[in-house]
């Protein structure tokens, strides 16, 4: 009994540290965020872009209809690359594509939206980026598919052509 | 006249100053152990990333609106999940990695005494 004790402690630790190196090897060694869905929109009072009016994000998202909560802003490159698909969503019926001007200059963002146009129903100005962080953003760009008050999708970087397929499949 | 002027300044300046020095040291104890959400492997409190700025001004924000360390880890982690913290809370998820190396040190420990009281 004495003599068993000691292998099969080893073995034990050996087993358990193969377990989770193992499961470690599985892991990519890049931290992938985990994606909190079905959180609800954030409470919170937010300065309009155009107007400055002062409104709560529920007067925002309130009804039933689908939203597209997109965060951009003019020095952000990649946020280039998607606004083609941000305008085309904006003809879609079934959904609102509001922004999020984060960290920006309004001389800029305007000049931004004069040239790629304008997909945004209404935009938040986030000039701190901290409305941002209570959304849960990881980065600029990213979007949030909205229903009923509740985050159903994130989309972390620029939207491309199988977010769009994706998200008009979604909102069908 | 001398007396009213140092009392002010005892119960206006200090408290004033060493609330805010809290409220510092508070605030770089969060955000040392707040994931940076784009430089991976960095700290909030090192970054100087937009989105880490960001989250300094939310967690100074917090602590103003009176939150304590746990409340504001547990909204960060509502929002983020478990990733954002560095040092991540006692749970079911977690208690596997926070045992382990107890039970590696106690086997250890047993074998050690073992082979001691042995060898005596």
């Amino acid at each position: 009994m004495k003599n068993k004790l000691l292998p099969t402690t080893i073995t034990l630790i050996f087993i358990i540290i193969f377990i989770v190196f193992y499961k470690g090897l599985k892991d990519t060694n890049i931290y992938t965020p985990e994606t909190k869905i079905n959180n609800k929109v954030p409470s919170l009072l937010v300065n309009l872009f155009d107007t400055g009016k002062t409104v709560n994000t529920f007067e925002i998202f309130k009804s039933d209809k689908f939203y597209l909560l997109n965060i951009w802003s003019s020095w952000c490159v990649p946020c280039r690359e998607e606004h083609s698909i941000l305008m085309e969503l904006k003809n879609n019926d079934s959904l609102k594509v509001i922004g999020m001007n984060y960290k920006d200059n309004k001389d800029n963002a305007k000049n931004f939206l004069k040239e790629l146009g304008n997909p945004y129903d209404k935009i938040i100005f986030d000039k701190k980026g901290t409305h941002a962080i209570e959304w849960g953003a990881y980065g600029v760009p990213e979007s949030f598919l909205i229903n009923n008050n509740k985050i159903i999708k994130k989309y972390i970087g620029p939207l491309n052509k199988v977010s769009f397929e994706e998200i008009k499949l979604l909102i069908k | 006249m001398k007396i009213l002027k140092i009392f002010l300044i005892i119960f206006f300046v200090f408290p004033i100053h060493s609330l805010k020095a809290d409220n510092e040291v508070l605030k770089n104890k969060i955000t040392k152990n707040l994931r940076c959400l784009i430089c991976q492997g960095q700290s909030v409190y090192d970054s100087d990333s937009e989105f880490a700025n960001s989250l300094k001004i939310v967690v100074d924000n917090k602590i103003n609106e009176g939150l304590s360390e746990k409340q504001i880890y547990s909204y960060f982690q509502s929002k983020y999940g478990e990733w954002i913290l560095y040092d991540p809370l006692f749970n079911k998820n977690t208690y596997f990695l926070w045992l382990l190396p107890l039970l590696i040190f106690f086997i250890g420990g047993a074998i050690v005494f073992k082979n001691f009281k042995k060898t005596n």
